[in-house]
């Protein structure tokens, strides 16, 4: 028995040691150098890189002297706790209707890959330029005014800045829609067939069959929204520390030591969406 | 009997051999069955509303890219017209064919190919197999290597650029494709976190006993990774295909880092756009009698000229997504 499981850490280890050695070499070492940069005053001079010990100084500063870090980490964590769950049913939601038979099937897949195109290039700043990324027919001023009429004020805030957001919602979406697709692809409708012979409805189906299979892609989904958020380039964090790092008084290793903790907190979110799947889970009676 | 013969609403109504109430009774059973649908049917209010979900998202999406598509079809007075919005005053390709030259296209598309297919196709291959590797087997410190890979990903990747910098100009990768080859072979690749997760989900699902199965058949581990793994993940492969496809072809960023800085020759479409208004003024100089200023539709043609290839390549693959069904034969899981 023993001589097993030591064939199988051999076996695990060989697969996985390309992206060992890649680790080591081309991500911990240059984490390590952000590290120890980030303890450091760093300057980058004519004459090459200037260093001045500070020790943890720099953390503080971050907290302490940074205007604007702690102010846009909370309107960032805010808006990410509303973002993450809305794009992803959003686009499980559409990975469905996708996934039935509908006609020109072809054609509406090609136009919901549009959003991985465009948001991940260049082309997306140029579309912001232009305003073509909001709807033209919808006038929001409208829509609050008739909102405001209706509810009070806090919730009518509430859903007009979701419903501002729809359209930046809509466009971090398409990668998520392709990877729902593509596990929807891999159900055996057989599964399904057995259950509706047994008959169950396509409500059952979606929460006993569709769900349970998907769950782990959810989870993947999730991490996968929450990190390109955190580190798209309309986030203000990453211009914050972006400007930091070419900052005369504060240079790169102020800028390190920010980008070091925001790592810490982007970290600690994907800790609470894992633990929330995990805890589901459990209560899960196979 | 009569229900049989009912085949339409009409001739329910003008079948006398029923009584009015009987008559009443059938049509709404009808419009019910049209409504709502029946057994695998669907009715035609579920299927309104998802033509409608689907329509008006999909426009929304799509309208940018119409926007575009028809700017770039624009000549100056068209767009210089206030009247005009949607549908130009006449064929007008000469946008495209400046767009062409000034994006000095055969190069760029040679350099954007290379750099998004080598490196696409073995962050696939190298992402599958780390991915294959987390999901088959246990082994010690699984866990942290799990951990760290996400831990990777959520770093920002802007404070790791300089001493990644540093070190690829050591190592001398700068300023060549290695730059993007040598770190997805090692599983570094743009984002290759997000594949490899996507890869270890797909073959987690893949029952363990078909693994045994081959196993006993005298399989080893290669074997059962192409035969058996491989197979029963293809739309895992495909999105990934894709994904890193879509990234590495736009990205600029990199590509300007590791190719611009130093001297090569290599240039891709998304770099040629990002210099595309001076290198349109170095091609056409503006004179102050001559028309040649650069206006939106030229740079909006080059724009669709940068998208057009990803979309066809798209176009392509995503019919492979449905023919990977699978069934695999094994009961009483």
């Amino acid at each position: 028995m023993k001589f097993k499981v030591k064939r199988e850490t051999i076996y695990g280890y060989t697969f996985i040691l390309p992206w060992i050695i890649g680790f080591l070499l081309l991500v911990l070492w240059p984490m390590i150098q952000s590290f120890y940069f980030s303890l450091n005053d760093m300057r980058i001079t004519p004459h090459g890189l200037r260093f001045v010990y500070v020790g943890f100084n720099n953390y503080l500063n971050v907290w302490l002297q940074d205007m604007f870090f702690i102010e846009e980490l909370v309107r960032f964590a805010l808006d990410t706790l509303l973002r993450v769950p809305v794009i992803v049913v959003f686009a499980l939601i559409i990975a469905m209707l996708l996934n039935q038979e509908v006609k020109f099937k072809g054609a509406f897949r090609t136009v919901f890959f549009l959003p991985v195109i465009v948001a991940s290039g260049p082309v997306i700043d140029q579309l912001l330029e232009q305003g073509a990324t909001s709807i033209p027919m919808v006038n929001q001023d409208v829509i609050v005014g008739i909102l405001t009429s209706i509810f009070p004020m806090w919730i009518a805030t509430t859903i007009s800045d979701l419903f501002s957001q729809i359209i930046t919602i809509l466009w971090y979406s398409g990668v998520q829609i392709l990877i729902f697709l593509a596990v929807l692809q891999k159900i055996n409708p057989s599964l399904y067939e057995a259950a509706k012979i047994d008959g169950g409805s396509n409500w059952e189906c979606f929460w006993k069959i569709t769900l349970p299979t998907i769950k782990p892609i959810i989870l993947i989904n999730m991490v996968y929204t929450l990190v390109a958020l955190a580190n798209s380039g309309q986030n203000p964090i990453i211009n914050l520390i972006y400007v930091n790092m070419f900052n005369a008084t504060r240079g790169y290793g102020f800028a390190s030591a920010m980008a070091w903790m925001y790592s810490v907190i982007i970290g600690l979110m994907l800790l609470v969406i894992f633990l929330a799947f995990r805890e589901k889970k459990s209560k899960r009676a196979f | 009997m009569a229900v049989k013969n009912a085949n339409n609403f009409v001739g329910v109504l003008r079948n006398n051999s029923l009584t009015a109430s009987q008559k009443f009774r059938l049509i709404k059973v009808k419009m019910n069955r049209f409504l709502l649908g029946f057994n695998d049917r669907k009715g035609f209010l579920l299927k309104l509303v998802i033509y409608t979900l689907l329509l008006s998202i999909g426009f929304v999406y799509l309208y940018p890219v119409l926007f575009m598509f028809i700017t770039s079809m624009k000549s100056l007075n068209d767009l210089l017209d206030q009247a005009i919005n949607w549908i130009p005053s006449s064929l007008y390709l000469d946008n495209y064919s400046q767009a062409y030259s000034v994006l000095n296209i055969r190069a760029a598309l040679t350099g954007s190919f290379m750099i998004a297919f080598a490196p696409t196709v073995l962050q696939v291959v190298v992402s599958s197999l780390v991915g294959y590797g987390f999901s088959r087997f246990e082994f010690p410190l699984k866990k942290l290597w799990f951990g760290l890979m996400i831990f990777s990903f959520i770093i920002p990747p802007q404070i790791l650029m300089m001493p990644t910098y540093r070190l690829f100009s050591e190592l001398g990768l700068t300023g060549s494709l290695n730059a993007f080859t040598f770190p997805a072979l090692l599983g570094q690749g743009l984002n290759s976190t997000i594949f490899i997760l996507i890869f270890y989900q797909f073959f987690r699902q893949t029952p363990k006993s078909l693994y045994e199965a081959a196993e006993v058949d005298g399989a080893n581990q290669l074997v059962s990774f192409f035969r058996i793994a491989v197979p029963m993940a293809v739309p895992a492969f495909i999105v990934s295909f894709l994904f890193s496809f879509v990234w590495y072809w736009n990205e600029t960023y990199l590509t300007t880092l590791y190719l611009t800085s130093s001297s090569t020759d290599i240039t891709t479409v998304l770099i040629q756009l990002q210099q595309f208004e001076s290198n349109y003024e170095q091609m056409y100089p503006v004179t102050d009698a001559s028309p040649n200023r650069i206006n939106e539709g030229i740079k909006m043609a080059g724009t669709v000229i940068s998208i057009l290839p990803l979309l066809i390549v798209y176009f392509f693959l995503q019919r492979y997504f449905v023919e990977s069904v699978d069934s695999t034969g094994i009961t009483g899981e």
